[in-house]
């Protein structure tokens, strides 16, 4: 080999190691679609800037389908995702089965204690924090100041079930398809269960008691679905077994809801002028309850979380601790304004008086604080989880009496009939699980 | 009382015949509307027809946010690659069930259509788990495999069907000829089947282009097609109907303009042998 032959071979070898000592680690991220990771997505070049080693690569999909995938992915270490996006329903049973890594040693700049107690709570297991929120949602009452005026009533800011009932009744107006109340009916857990769940423990009611016998026959779930049906008949809209958030949003901003209970996000979609038409008329309050202790709201929180199977945890850390930061909410509000920052994951946004301005931040944040997923209902109860119950199973199980609930709700059986098939369905199954004989 | 005239009867036809069309047709026109609509007008109520204030918005929009184009040539190498696999396989599989049957081809053609009945879920997992040692999660090459083994039934069916119409006779007169058996394949039946073959290729296509229960579940970023690309737009809590609408249009838009091109083989393809 010639002199000049082997100083071609040196720098061709110096090159292909220098490139490859340059090329940067690719994080893949799953994420839902919604406003907020959309929001981030576009502004990851922040991100990137201060992390050149670090690329990413977005992977964003409905959340039933990306729930589907990261689950497979997760169980299976199939590790085709270094960041996930979950729930907090999956962060206490994927932490407890050591398929999430441990975020405790997150830089003390990230200031872990400034993350609201109750989110946190919900996505700590042991004493390990296995989720970074994203952001934080309960739900709340969202009504027509003017339809509600104009019904000579005044929405307390905790109201009861029976105020509810009265106003919506006293607001509806079908000939010109006004609807007092629109609530969830289409089946499913995150759908018709989510809120039937929260609002049964305000009334008292429970999945299971201490030892997972399953408790729909009991009284509190009679007065709960029996109070749902009645009211939805009376004052709901036409075809609400049908209607998730989605559709329930649609008929808020058409003007044809006179109350809405369902998810603090909701508010900034209702008030929005570009696609509401009563933005201007919308006022907040607690979610119901019927004095025995507990309101019918939930509280859930999309985190961040980094499966076990990933080899790039170091560079996913550094993500998580971006995207949850106080500096990436400022960030947001800086580019965006503080109406678009994600909302119900840190004490501090709520102490900025900037946000406070914002005319459903603490309405958000006290419904965030009165939800408590450690002891979601008025008795004790064995597990975890405000409008879920946090088992594998809950989801499968969730969906059945979802259908059975939301045939009843169409009127197709009876209310007693739909606890009666919810009863037998969740003992089959529990059975099955083996966590009753 | 009867009318015979032979032109009101035609008039009467045609006139069913496009309602039924525009029936059909509708979900897929208000699609396309809808992407041309802010997220207000797309839920409007009344719904807006044509009155509405047409934007390209939702469009720059779905092209800012997502690589389109990866999509697109994803969808086209996955859904070619796995039809022109499973016709090389299909075709001598099918050749041998028409002309040289045995006691089982029945059964054997049975079976092969039961496994279509299988609910791909149940499988998800094994099949998870061997892309997963194979190296084949989020790659091109793994969802032309997959799509081939879940479309062959189909495939060899139609081709079988085709096969079977061609007379024997033929065949025979080329082997009498000296015709070797890939000679007889290449040059006498597959020329005669040219049009079963391209209508079940067009088929196939179709059908590889629209699977979205593999390609969402074995794909990430790189592989990703365009039924991804559309799962990215739509959310149970937030309204994206006129994003969706503007990523649907674009998924389908490609596939349309070659359903509408090749109809008449397809619908030859889809008729053959159905009237005897």
């Amino acid at each position: 080999m010639t002199i000049k032959h082997t100083a071609i071979a040196s720098a061709l070898v110096a090159a292909f190691v220098a490139g490859n000592a340059a090329a940067a680690e690719k994080l893949t991220i799953a994420t839902v679609n919604n406003g907020d990771m959309v929001r981030m997505q576009k502004l990851t070049g922040d991100f990137t800037a201060k992390n050149p080693g670090i690329e990413l690569e977005w992977v964003t999909l409905e959340e039933n389908i990306l729930r589907q995938r990261v689950t497979t992915d997760v169980a299976t270490k199939g590790g085709q995702y270094d960041v996930m996006t979950i729930g907090t329903y999956e962060v206490p049973i994927w932490g407890k089965k050591g398929w999430l890594v441990s975020l405790n040693d997150l830089p003390g700049s990230y200031d872990v204690d400034d993350l609201l107690p109750a989110i946190r709570g919900g996505l700590t297991v042991d004493g390990k924090l296995f989720a970074a929120p994203f952001y934080g949602e309960s739900s709340m009452v969202m009504y027509r100041k003017d339809l509600m005026a104009k019904a000579g009533l005044e929405m307390p800011k905790a109201p009861t079930w029976d105020f509810i009932g009265k106003a919506a009744r006293a607001m509806t107006d079908k000939a010109n398809e006004v609807y007092g109340v629109c609530l969830r009916g289409k089946a499913g857990w995150g759908e018709n269960m989510a809120f039937l769940t929260a609002a049964s423990n305000s009334f008292g009611a429970k999945w299971f008691d201490m030892k997972w016998n399953p408790q729909f026959t009991g009284e509190p779930w009679k007065n709960t679905l029996n109070y749902y049906i009645n009211l939805m008949n009376d004052a709901g809209p036409p075809g609400a077994s049908s209607n998730g958030f989605n559709e329930n949003l649609t008929l808020f901003q058409t003007g044809k809801c006179g109350m809405w209970i369902d998810a603090t996000v909701a508010a900034s979609f209702v008030t929005n002028p570009k696609d509401s038409k009563v933005a201007d008329k919308v006022g907040f309050a607690l979610a119901p309850d019927t004095g025995l202790g507990k309101r019918g709201n939930w509280l859930w929180a999309w985190s961040l979380a980094i499966p076990a199977g990933t080899k790039k945890s170091d560079s996913a850390k550094k993500f998580v601790a971006w995207a949850t930061s106080k500096e990436y909410l400022a960030l947001v509000a800086s580019k965006e304004g503080w109406a678009n920052v994600p909302p119900g994951t840190r004490s501090s946004l709520y102490t900025n008086p900037e946000y406070a301005k914002i005319p459903f931040a603490q309405m958000t944040l006290d419904s965030i604080n009165s939800a408590d997923p450690t002891q979601p209902t008025v008795d004790p109860v064995p597990y975890v989880g405000v409008q879920f119950v946090a088992i594998p199973e809950f989801q499968g199980i969730a969906t059945s009496v979802g259908q059975q609930f939301s045939a009843a709700l169409a009127g197709t059986i009876t209310a007693d009939e739909a606890l009666k098939n919810a009863q037998a369905l969740t003992e089959r199954a529990m059975k099955k699980a083996r966590y009753i004989k | 009382m009867t009318n015979n005239n032979p032109n009101y009867n035609k008039l009467i036809v045609t006139l069913f015949a496009w309602a039924i069309g525009l029936l059909i047709f509708f979900p897929i026109l208000w699609t396309i509307l809808t992407s041309f609509k802010t997220e207000a007008e797309a839920i409007a109520s009344p719904p807006l027809f044509l009155g509405f204030n047409w934007t390209l918005e939702n469009y720059l929009e779905v092209h800012e946010r997502s690589n389109y184009f990866l999509h697109f040539w994803n969808s086209v190498v996955i859904s070619v690659g796995s039809t022109l696999l499973g016709l090389l396989i299909a075709i001598p599989a099918a050749w041998a069930m028409a002309f040289v049957p045995a006691k089982q081809t029945k059964n054997v053609l049975m079976w092969m259509l039961s496994t279509k009945m299988l609910p791909p879920v149940g499988v998800l997992i094994p099949i998870y788990l061997l892309f997963r040692d194979f190296g084949l999660l989020d790659t091109r090459v793994g969802l032309v495999i997959v799509l081939t083994l879940i479309n062959l039934p189909i495939i060899v069916w139609m081709l079988y069907t085709y096969f079977k119409e061609i007379p024997g006779e033929i065949l025979e007169a080329a082997r009498m000829d000296g015709a070797t058996l890939w000679s007889e394949v290449i040059y006498v039946l597959t020329p005669m089947a040219v049009p079963g073959i391209a209508s079940t290729l067009l088929l196939n296509i179709i059908l590889a282009w629209n699977e979205a229960f593999w390609t969402l579940n074995l794909t990430a970023a790189k592989a990703a097609p365009l039924t991804a690309f559309i799962a990215s737009y739509s959310s149970p809590e937030g309204l994206f109907y006129a994003k969706l609408s503007a990523a649907s249009t674009m998924a389908i838009a490609p596939i349309l303009i070659m359903g509408w091109f090749s109809q008449k083989q397809l619908v030859r393809g889809l008729t053959f042998g159905a009237v005897k």
